[in-house]
């Protein structure tokens, strides 16, 4: 793995963006590595464009501010990218992480990507409602980035999100948000 | 050894206050800052401090209230951002005239009008005159180990002043990061118990607080402020001192930063000075003698160490996250005054960035130090004052 790994999660308000950011942050604890995990803070509302972020090191971060170039690119919604600029700053060996139904080929071409960079899919809203009955994709997601990147174990990843979840929610959203990230690892396509 | 955890600074600062248990906390919510206090009610709720909270209608009354129940002889803790430090402002005053060693968490953030929620230092440099120790924070870690050492520093015999811990709203505030807590157990003992020094509620021993002064004393008594203030530096330099031997980690009254072969250097404070220690070493990599330097301890202000530590350079860019308008920026003001000792002074810039909040990108760390490259050369400012990341 690289020195530094820079993350960006492109979601919208209500998702659970930055709760994500945060587990993944939470899980990358171990090993002795230092994290970051931030959202940008404008106007909160519902529904409305968001950006997380993450940064996760071998070496004590001191950067602060917005991830410019970010490695991997997490598109939780995937009617961001006619909204957005998804790909912003992106260097050559960026990963992108789409939830869609879409081919993965067809995301590809949909974003614009570079030959050298890579394209995944994962139907995460989807995983979502049968898991646990409400689209809301970021476990899924979780599970498709540490797959695709190998930043963390997924046990460590698993311990995170029924530590995260175990605060707030009954049994059954807790488990179903495991599967949902197990599955997340488990059906995420390249293209 | 302590338990490592991804927290954010508000949650390291509510940790930091939960483990050293006061006597007495008065708050009142204001943003970045809500969060913190927020953490530490639930504490209070919860059972895990004898904290007696009390919850006012105003951060003057906050204030007010920290006064009366350390005068009463507690150990008092709040914390405030912004428009919540500008209504304390009268009652600050009174905290330090009348030596009481409160300690509060400012969580930096920029003042109206226009109304912004997010971080700069306009609040802190505001209070620059009102007597209080102020500390500045880099990181989260170091907003939760300057939280801890401020209640040895102000607490201490020969100090008994109140002090400030500053982060960044936001940037330091929300941002989740690795930080390292020390055992409860440890805390406490570094911290010590509260030692009260004439105590309202000794009622065999009454006294008064708030006395009137008028021309006959109250000139000496303003120097007698002054004078505990100079006793400052050597107490947070033993605390800090004690620190790093429970913890490993090192302060002092300011950091360096690859700055004893420099040629040019950066003076800025708190989280901004992370991101420039990594264009530093982008600088060092290309063959350009850059260092930094970061204030820590604010008021007091170290002229003369920073001075010895300057006097080396060719070119220095102070940056401020604060403005005064019409005058230089707060911080280049202070180093300016310290560059005063100097025999042979280093050319001087002033950039104020990041106000309200916005981003201080490494772009802007690196036009600061092409200019310093180019001002040692030829050893002419072109413009002392100007703003950077500004959108034309």
């Amino acid at each position: 793995m690289a020195k530094t790994i820079e993350i960006r999660w492109h979601g919208r308000g209500g998702q659970g963006t930055v709760t994500a950011a945060k587990v993944l942050a939470d899980a990358c604890l171990s090993g002795g590595r230092y994290v970051q995990a931030f959202p940008e803070y404008g106007p909160e509302r519902a529904g409305a464009p968001i950006r997380a972020f993450n940064r996760v090191s071998e070496h004590v971060i001191r950067m602060y501010g917005p991830v410019l170039h970010p490695k991997v690119v997490s598109i939780a919604d995937a009617t961001l990218m006619d909204a957005i600029n998804v790909t912003e700053g992106a260097p050559d060996d960026a990963i992108f992480i789409v939830n869609t139904s879409k081919d993965p080929k067809e995301v590809r071409e949909k974003l614009g990507a570079r030959d050298t960079q890579k394209v995944f899919t994962v139907n995460a809203s989807k995983i979502a409602v049968e898991c646990f009955g409400k689209p809301l994709p970021n476990s899924s997601m979780l599970g498709a980035i540490i797959k695709v990147t190998g930043i963390v174990e997924m046990d460590a990843l698993l311990e995170n999100v029924k530590k995260s979840f175990g605060k707030k929610f009954a049994q059954k959203i807790i488990d179903g948000n495991l599967d949902a990230t197990k599955r997340g690892y488990e059906e995420v396509k390249e293209g | 050894m302590g338990k490592i955890v991804a927290v954010t600074g508000n949650e390291a600062c509510a940790q930091a206050l939960k483990q050293i248990n006061p006597d007495v906390c008065a708050a009142y919510p204001i943003t970045p800052a809500t969060d913190l206090m927020q953490r530490f009610s639930g504490f209070v709720s919860d059972g895990k401090v004898d904290t007696e909270l009390v919850l006012v209608e105003s951060e003057h009354s906050a204030m007010s209230a920290c006064i009366g129940a350390a005068a009463a002889g507690g150990r008092v803790a709040t914390a405030t951002s912004s428009q919540g430090l500008a209504l304390m402002w009268e009652m600050l005053y009174i905290a330090a005239g009348t030596r009481l060693p409160i300690i509060m968490p400012l969580v930096n953030r920029a003042l109206s009008a226009p109304l912004n929620i997010h971080g700069d230092h306009s609040d802190g440099m505001g209070a620059r005159d009102t007597g209080w120790i102020q500390l500045y924070s880099e990181n989260a870690q170091e907003a939760y180990d300057n939280t801890i050492q401020a209640f040895r520093i102000a607490e201490h015999l020969d100090i008994r002043l109140p002090a400030m811990v500053c982060m960044d709203g936001f940037i330091v505030s929300h941002s989740i990061e690795r930080v390292e807590y020390i055992d409860d157990a440890d805390v406490k003992n570094f911290v010590g118990k509260f030692q009260a020094v004439h105590p309202l509620l000794d009622l065999d021993n009454p006294k008064s607080y708030g006395p009137l002064i008028l021309t006959d004393l109250y000139h000496e008594y303003k120097r007698a402020q002054h004078e505990v203030m100079t006793k400052v530096p050597k107490v947070v330099l033993e605390v800090a001192s004690d620190f790093e031997k429970m913890t490993g980690r090192k302060y002092g009254l300011f950091e360096t930063y690859r700055l004893e072969d420099a040629e040019i250097a950066v003076v800025v404070m708190s989280s901004a000075a992370g991101t420039t220690k990594d264009i530093i070493d982008q600088y060092r990599d290309k063959g350009v003698k850059a260092g930094l330097l970061k204030p820590r301890m604010f008021r007091p202000f170290p002229y003369l160490e920073i001075a010895d530590a300057l006097k080396h350079l060719k070119a220095i860019a102070v940056l401020d996250r604060a403005d005064s308008f019409g005058g230089y920026g707060p911080l280049f003001m202070e180093i300016s005054s310290a560059v005063m000792s100097m025999d042979t002074k280093p050319a001087m810039i002033n950039k104020i960035f990041g106000l309200g909040g916005r981003d201080y990108l490494p772009d802007q760390a690196e036009q600061v130090l092409d200019e310093l490259v180019k001002v040692a050369k030829t050893g002419k400012v072109q413009t002392v004052k100007e703003y950077i990341g500004v959108r034309e």
